[in-house]
């Protein structure tokens, strides 16, 4: 089965663009982060691209305008990614129902861990640091696929890939048989096609959010590439 | 199971799953230590023989002539604040656990000073995050923290100030959790750190109720104590809240009432009340006090207000200058402008019998006190 490849953008007025400029060079499944002022989660790149993209007036409402001008125009899952302030002063119902009417497929929540708002359907996120019950846990209420955060840290590119990932992968297979997606720190073709032998998929952001603010043709140069360490034919 | 732990519709934890286990092992290691005669000998060896415990309880005849106030002294505890009471807790169950390495974040700097003074004294690495605009209106508390040997880590993201200097130390956590220790200055951030903090910080109230009924033979009418994160002033309430004749009197920074003028949200790790827009933006808080000049508050504290037990009440920046010059000058005491705050509004509280925390000392804001002469 081919290895799926998540894309995070964060929501700018022209994100549409950038959308579909990685669709078009193989991504799978896009993440569209919905600015927050205080993002435990993420790392310096992503931080920066929040406080430009709040600078630049997206709220919760212009960024799911955004998020139904991107479905206007790829045909893919479409997944937003906030924080729980956000859901916490647009109504965690509302939101989600708006996220759903203009196009997404399902949530993510860094800062809800899986036993917190279980109501809210969404991708869970498990560590290195979680234990089998809790690894049981999010895979068993998470909504598609299981999304395994390669390090204990933040958001953000990294030399090699993180080696905690392997016993994490093999952790979350024996509890489980949800599609694994790996991210944070994941940044290039080597790191794509390593992660895809433990794995289902990648998430790339930090590096996606980079090259975006290059353009659609440096985000989609990067995202053939990450394709390519994907489709790369596993060794023997 | 985990228990998760709330107040009311506040606490919780909304934190990155990275940090849920390492919150679980503090939890275990705190319902345990709680009851440890060991932990709790070597707690009140330090508190006494270290730190400077128990804290007078001083008469403030000359300050507040209409009232019979009380102060209690926080300030002349060891570090010059009440800080000191939750950083020896919190290193003590640090070292137990095995932690060599502690984090921490700082506002006004005392926090960071106390926490850079107990791992001095175990001899732990500390690294403390404070936001460049902090750094600069505490300069003197940024080079205390660097004689005792701690690592001033500045932070430049957006209001430079302890609302990020709080989630940077998070994020360290998050990176580090295998081997460090997050030692939280206030009774804030996901479970089990409000309760823990406010258990650590009860030494206030417990030494004040004892004292006051000594020298008066009653309880006091109204308890009065600032509010930023809100430590203090959950150390010096909790044992009076069963006293259903005193008041719990909470005071905020008018320009950073998280209580006041805040509305339910998500912050550092906890459901609380907190400065926010109408889109869930954490917004900016503005105080002459950097100690108070935080967008949230423990959750503990929003659970207060809604059932009214306790109140909370705003003091402008000019009013907490003109108490300050006022104890310097009837008291002989140079108060912190946080506790200034909660000296101003326990003047005009209209109760009769008055116990108000002088959280700190006020040495560190002397530069920022005398740019507003």
């Amino acid at each position: 089965m081919p290895k799926a490849l998540v894309v995070y953008l964060m929501a700018m007025p022209d994100t549409p663009e950038l959308a579909q400029a990685a669709i078009e060079a193989g991504a799978d499944i896009l993440e569209i982060g919905f600015p927050f002022s205080d993002p435990l989660a993420d790392g310096p790149l992503i931080r920066r691209a929040g406080e430009r993209a709040l600078a630049a007036g997206m709220r919760t409402k212009r960024c799911l305008e955004v998020l139904a001008e991107i479905r206007s125009r790829v045909d893919v899952p479409l997944i937003p990614m906030t924080y729980a302030s956000i859901f916490e002063a647009y109504g965690r119902d509302e939101l989600a129902r708006d996220a759903h009417d203009a196009g997404a497929t399902s949530l993510i929540v860094p800062d809800l861990p899986a036993d917190v708002w279980p109501e809210l359907r969404r991708v869970q996120l498990v560590a290195p640091t979680s234990s089998d019950e809790r690894l049981k846990l999010a895979a068993d209420t998470t909504d598609g696929w299981l999304y395994l955060v390669t390090v204990t840290g933040t958001t953000g590119a990294r030399a090699e890939l993180a080696p905690s990932l392997a016993p994490l992968a093999e952790r979350a297979r024996a509890v489980s048989s949800v599609p694994l997606y790996a991210g944070f720190g994941i940044s290039k073709r080597e790191h794509a096609r390593a992660a895809g032998e433990l794995c289902d998929g990648v998430v790339v952001g930090s590096a996606a959010v980079a090259a975006a603010e290059e353009g659609p043709a440096a985000l989609a140069a990067l995202v053939s590439e990450l394709r390519a360490g994907l489709d790369a034919p596993v060794a023997a | 199971m985990t228990t998760i732990r709330t107040f009311g519709a506040y606490g919780g934890r909304y934190v990155p799953e990275t940090l849920i286990p390492a919150l679980d092992e503090l939890e275990q290691a705190w319902e345990q230590l709680r009851n440890d005669p060991s932990y709790l000998a070597e707690l009140h060896e330090l508190q006494t023989n270290y730190a400077g415990r128990p804290t007078p309880l001083t008469r403030a005849e000359r300050f507040a002539p209409d009232q019979r106030m009380y102060l209690k002294r926080e300030d002349l505890m060891h570090t010059g604040a009440h800080k000191l009471n939750n950083a020896l807790g919190q290193v003590l169950i640090a070292q137990r656990l095995g932690k060599t390495r502690i984090i921490a974040e700082t506002g006004a700097g005392m926090h960071g000073v106390a926490t850079a003074t107990v791992c001095a004294r175990f001899g732990l690495d500390c690294i403390v995050y404070m936001g460049s605009e902090d750094m600069r209106r505490q300069a003197p508390n940024v080079e205390r923290m660097r004689l005792l040997g701690a690592e001033v880590r500045p932070v430049e993201f957006g209001t430079r100030t302890l609302k990020e200097a709080t989630s940077e130390a998070i994020r360290d956590w998050i990176a580090n959790v295998e081997t460090t220790h997050y030692v939280i200055g206030s009774c804030v951030g996901p479970a089990p750190y409000p309760e823990l903090v406010r258990e650590l910080q009860r030494v206030i109230g417990r030494e004040a109720r004892e004292q006051i009924l000594a020298a008066e033979g009653r309880l006091p009418d109204a308890v009065v104590a600032c509010v930023g994160g809100g430590s203090n002033a959950i150390g010096t309430f909790y044992d009076f809240i069963e006293d259903e004749g005193v008041r719990l009197i909470g005071v905020e920074a008018a320009g950073a009432a998280s209580l006041g003028t805040g509305r339910g949200g998500v912050l550092h790790g906890a459901r609380s009340s907190v400065l926010a827009d109408e889109d869930g933006q954490i917004q900016d808080a503005h105080s002459i006090s950097a100690g108070l000049d935080y967008p949230g508050v423990g959750p503990e504290h929003a659970s207060l207000r809604d059932s009214g037990r306790a109140e909370y009440v705003p003091c402008t920046d000019d009013e907490a200058l003109a108490a300050f010059h006022r104890l310097c000058e009837t008291e002989g005491i140079v108060p912190a402008l946080e506790s200034s705050h909660a000296l101003a509004r326990g003047l005009d509280c209209g109760a009769e019998l008055v116990l108000v925390c002088l959280s700190g000392r006020g040495d560190k804001d002397l530069a920022e006190v005398l740019r507003h002469a």
